[in-house]
């Protein structure tokens, strides 16, 4: 990324040979993450982020299909970026049909199936969902919707790199990547959008990315994401791996050393890096900050924390009361996470747990 | 971290933990917020409380506020301690974030639950 800022400075839409090697360097980022993912090169446009990417494709179908239909199907456990669109169309006269999920976090496509209209114009579900990390059956879905000639977009942001992504074999029309969830730069993002859809950008103005989305290219940015994509597909077969068995190595010794925990999403498919626990008898926030002070750095679905100051909407749709959702912990890892890091969580969370315990007028030893 | 160094004293460190057998007042208050609870018990003699306890299950501001003002309320006569303000306690531990203002309300309300 270094060298966009020091040497190669030039804007890509510029036809000097600086702006040329700018445009060379985007095309090679471009290939690097259609490569990710099996898409054309092509297909694959630059944004700011997973935010813009669920925005462009939810927004954009909805405009370019307004007159066939109003009719919107997405989940219950998506993340706020597709959450707050639709709500927000559905305040501009949109209807949208909120998917429920099971118990384990899990999207039953048969629920897609049957919610489908004639006036059905798309259909939103996450790959995969970043709070429990439950993988939902995209392609199982994508069949749905080609069957139904439905518009289908998955936010792929939190299974990117993590999880094999190939988009012919998902049947997806669209599919959102953010660079920083891959160890990339913040602030860059990718849609990938399949050959023919018709989609109306959200930016007008030059024309750059094939029309799809108008303004200068962050040309560090994308270098960044490219050089990122291209990591994470060599990490999927060398570094995931690892990090699964961590992940159930830090599941299997919490369980062993703390009573009254349960892992969310446990029985279903699930990322490799993602573990969601529920503590009973102790909040959310106090583990994170009392873990914190121990240099580990994990988040919660708590109300207390939530800024909203409403516990996390997954955690209800999965059936979670809010004294539940109060006690849950998120704890992500990558694959710069160590053996010692998890052994060390295992080794201070017990003591965290039983000390805030004590605390609580509920809580009887048992 | 948006803490000051003494409401973290006070989180991990809780003053007046525990329960009275024999107390003159028991309250227990859930904040619908954001669900934090907190369970105080007082001990009153002639007007003048004699010594209190409390627990909590919430977060760390809710803990903090909880500990430090059943602390600040012993050797108090009951009229002064009901009169103490979610404010005043927030301001004793350094301020909240904005945030976790209504975390303080649960110690105010236990307060005067308990002494009622
Ligand atoms: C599932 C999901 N979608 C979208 C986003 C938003 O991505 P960005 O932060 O790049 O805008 C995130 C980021 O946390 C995410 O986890
Ligand atoms: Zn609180």
């Amino acid at each position: 990324m270094m060298p966009v800022f020091t040497e190669h400075f030039g804007n890509a839409s510029s036809i000097h040979w600086f702006g040329q090697q700018a445009k060379t360097m985007i095309d090679d980022a471009r290939s690097k993450v259609a490569k990710l993912i099996n898409a054309e090169t092509s297909e694959i446009v630059f944004l700011s982020g997973g935010t813009e990417a669920d925005n462009l494709a939810i927004r954009g179908i909805a405009e370019s299909q307004k007159s066939r239909g109003k009719h919107i199907i997405t989940s219950q456990i998506e993340h706020h970026a597709v959450m707050h669109t639709c709500k927000d169309l559905e305040k501009q006269g949109y209807e949208v049909t909120w998917i429920p999920v099971s118990r384990d976090g899990l999207v039953d496509p048969g629920n897609i199936q049957r919610a489908l209209r004639p006036d059905s114009i798309l259909i939103s579900i996450m790959h995969a969902n970043n709070e429990i990390g439950t993988i939902q059956p995209i392609e199982e879905i994508g069949a749905i919707a080609e069957a139904a000639d439905v518009y289908f977009h998955s936010d792929g942001v939190q299974s990117t790199g993590k999880i094999p992504v190939d988009v012919r074999r998902l049947k997806v029309d669209m599919y959102s990547i953010s660079g920083h969830k891959i160890h990339g730069p913040k602030g860059a993002g990718a849609l990938f959008i399949r050959k023919g859809t018709i989609l109306k950008p959200l930016m007008t103005g030059g024309g750059h990315e094939r029309n799809r989305r108008s303004g200068t290219e962050n040309v560090a940015g994308i270098v960044g994401l490219g050089e990122a994509a291209r990591l994470a597909r060599l990490g999927l077969s060398t570094e995931m791996p690892r990090v699964e068995a961590l992940r159930n190595r830090l599941e299997a010794g919490l369980k062993a050393r703390i009573e009254m925990i349960h892992v969310n999403g446990e029985d279903a498919p699930r990322l490799p890096n993602t573990s969601n626990i529920m503590v009973d008898f102790a909040e959310g926030e106090g583990l994170v900050i009392s873990l914190d002070l121990k240099g580990v750095a994990v988040s919660t679905g708590s109300a207390c924390s939530s800024g909203s100051l409403e516990p996390s909407h997954v955690l209800t749709a999965i059936g979670k009361t809010p004294d539940e959702a109060h006690g849950s912990l998120r704890l992500s890892l990558s694959a710069l996470t160590t053996e010692e890091d998890i052994d060390y969580v295992i080794h201070v969370l017990p003591g965290i747990v039983e000390r805030l315990r004590e605390l609580s007028p509920y809580y009887k030893k048992v | 971290m948006a803490y000051s160094q003494k409401l973290l004293d006070y989180f991990q460190n809780p003053r007046c933990v525990g329960e009275i057998v024999d107390a003159s007042g028991i309250a227990e208050v859930s904040n619908p917020v954001c669900g934090d609870v907190m369970k105080l018990w007082v001990k009153v003699a002639d007007g003048r409380i004699v010594d209190a306890k409390f627990k909590a299950q919430g977060c760390s501001a809710a803990i903090a506020t909880s500990s430090y003002a059943t602390e600040m309320i012993i050797g108090r006569d009951v009229n002064a301690a009901k009169s103490i303000t979610k404010e005043e306690i927030a301001e004793a531990l350094g301020g909240l974030p904005a945030g976790k203002i209504h975390c303080s309300v649960l110690a105010c309300d236990a307060i005067r639950e308990a002494l009622k």
